[in-house]
């Protein structure tokens, strides 16, 4: 690990700033997905700033009857929250199928969001990677692939958003909320969060240099059934090959987020909108522009049988 | 300016749970650095002060120092172990303020103030824990190198479901939180035993749960 230093900040500005002013300097909250890449020294950070003392570790209720969630809520205290489990169920239910209990209680809700991919070379430091060396090449595309992305990808990088918390936000609708070093604030839907990253694959996100996440907003409930179904190698404590997230309506209709599958959750209105017609309509819809490889074209009619297994589920 | 900013860190560390941001004006950047190797090899020293099974330290790492390295290197508790040193195992769990964490993927300046727990608190030969107890009557291990881990992970998850936090395999999430079998097998998932001891393990942890 390289040397760095490290800082406290007292408000939320002022780690945006010093994050901004100081060269090579990061935000650290639960450290789970940081401290193992600097370890490896894929993330080589001079400067830490921590946002566990700014007050960002509390869930509140919105005026219209949503709630707004700190930076630094853990993900065990906002699976467990009971305004998550009685309207959010879907939010609980992909956190909890996500890592495992003692990362969970360290894990912060911003520091989950911007959780780096899995990619096996990416995390090789002797293998190629444009995530981690802009220019360097791809030894994923022509190597195992088996667990990466098969739409929203590129000729540069067909890795994935490896996590589960953000595709239940995306069915919900979350906003996440800024302050950027000038002190402004911003507020950024879940949906336009995570960006396709094109040839700019280390580019992953909507932030700014130095803009902090201070909250996540969820819109009022939308009832319904709430479902977070994840398959992966082993049952428990591994990342997803296919995830779905829904919530669906007693009249058939609802809406369908999809992880382990794209550079971000993946979710289109066309797919809600063939929810009554049945799984393999949303799934056409939604990966109508998929660009598989072959070890993981197997994720189309995964995603479409989970799907279905939910959707059986809901009827029974 | 070392033991400034330690003063500020450690005065905000106190103030009502980490939301005192406004009682205190300023960051305190701890830019401590031993003058006396300069240039490149400069290594940034930072005072940490946490309590380990009840006993207060006081201490000057890097600031690279993990948690784990903390306990096993410079406070000689080697209870905890290394295991893959990146969140992948669960053999350096301990518990912090109470809750568990994977012990290699913190930083000690991370904990400023905060009470560890390890295996070496949680009971000793002469008085053990009545998790460890169960452990010994179940054979809940083989070669023994993750089982301080077990042991502090299973102390929690007992404590998890009483607290009401829910899993991957509740399936009423508003209802009460039992401790079942299968309950504590997803719970207990983030630690892996190479000797594969989890059916007694399991048994083990049911006992305790019993009662
Ligand atoms: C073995 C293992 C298995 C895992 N399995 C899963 C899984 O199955 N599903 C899953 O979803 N996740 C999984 N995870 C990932 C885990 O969920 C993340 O590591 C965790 O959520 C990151 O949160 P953190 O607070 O520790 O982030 P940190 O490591 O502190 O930060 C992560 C990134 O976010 C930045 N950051 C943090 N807070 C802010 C902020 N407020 N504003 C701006 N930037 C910020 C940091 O600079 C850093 O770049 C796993 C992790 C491990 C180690
Ligand atoms: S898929 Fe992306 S992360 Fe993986 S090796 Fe290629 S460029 Fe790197
Ligand atoms: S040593 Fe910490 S999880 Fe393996
Ligand atoms: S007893 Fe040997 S690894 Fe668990």
């Amino acid at each position: 690990m390289r040397s760095f230093t490290y800082e406290r900040a007292a408000s939320p500005a002022e780690a945006a700033r010093a994050v901004a002013t100081t060269q090579g300097a990061k935000f650290i909250a639960g450290g789970t997905n940081l401290i193992d890449l600097m370890k490896l020294e894929i993330e080589t950070p001079t400067h830490l700033v921590d946002v566990q003392d700014l007050g960002l570790d509390r869930v509140e209720e919105t005026e219209e009857g949503g709630l707004r969630i700190g930076t630094f809520v853990s993900n065990t205290a906002l699976s467990a929250h009971p305004r998550v489990r009685e309207d959010y169920a879907v939010l609980t239910r992909a956190i909890q199928a996500g890592a495992s209990g003692q990362l969970r209680n360290k894990a912060s809700t911003g520091g989950n969001l911007l959780q780096r991919t899995r990619c096996a070379y990416f995390y090789d430091t002797n293998m190629p990677c444009n995530k981690r060396k802009p220019g360097d090449g791809c030894a994923a595309i022509d190597g195992f692939s088996r667990q990466l992305g098969v739409i929203g990808t590129s000729d540069s990088c067909i890795a994935t958003y490896p996590g589960d918390m953000a595709v239940a936000m995306r069915a919900l609708d979350a906003v996440v909320e800024t302050v950027k070093p000038d002190g402004t604030a911003r507020a950024i839907p879940v949906a336009d969060f995570h960006r396709l990253w094109g040839d700019t694959p280390h580019i992953e996100t909507a932030l700014e240099p130095g803009e902090m996440i201070t909250h996540v907003r969820l819109p009022t409930p939308l009832g319904g059934q709430h479902f977070y179904h994840k398959v992966r190698d082993r049952r428990s404590y591994a990342y997803a090959l296919v995830s779905v997230a829904a919530v669906i309506q007693s009249d058939g209709t609802g809406r369908v987020a999809f992880g382990g599958v794209a550079p971000k959750p993946w979710r289109s209105e066309a797919a809600d909108a063939q929810l009554p017609n049945g799984a393999a309509a949303v799934v056409r819809t939604a990966f109508a522009d998929a660009r598989p490889t072959e070890q993981n074209a197997f994720k189309i009619p995964l995603a479409e049988r989970t799907l279905a297994g939910i959707l059986a589920e809901m009827r029974s | 300016m070392a033991e400034d900013g330690f003063m500020k860190v450690s005065r905000r560390g106190v103030l009502a749970g980490g939301v005192a941001s406004a009682a205190v004006g300023q960051a305190s950047i701890l830019r401590a650095q031993d003058s006396s190797t300069g240039g490149a090899a400069k290594q940034a020293k930072v005072p940490v002060r946490l309590t380990v099974n009840g006993t207060p330290q006081e201490l000057e790492l890097d600031s690279r120092t993990t948690l784990l390295d903390t306990l096993r290197e410079h406070l000689k508790l080697t209870g905890s172990k290394k295991g893959c040193d990146h969140g992948q195992c669960g053999a350096c769990t301990v518990m912090v303020n109470g809750t568990r964490i994977n012990s290699c993927l913190s930083l000690a300046v991370q904990h400023q103030g905060d009470e560890i727990t390890t295996i070496e608190g949680l009971g000793s030969p002469e008085d053990l824990h009545p998790m460890q107890a169960a452990f010994v009557e179940h054979d809940g291990y083989q070669c023994g190198y993750c089982t301080p881990g077990q042991i502090c992970s299973a102390v929690a998850v007992l404590e998890e479901i009483r607290n009401g936090i829910p899993s991957h395999v509740t399936e009423d999430l508003t209802g009460r939180m039992r401790a079942t079998e299968m309950e504590m097998r997803e719970r207990m998932s983030g630690n892996i035993c190479r000797c594969g001891a989890y059916s007694n393990i399991a048994e083990a942890m049911a006992q305790v749960a019993k009662g």
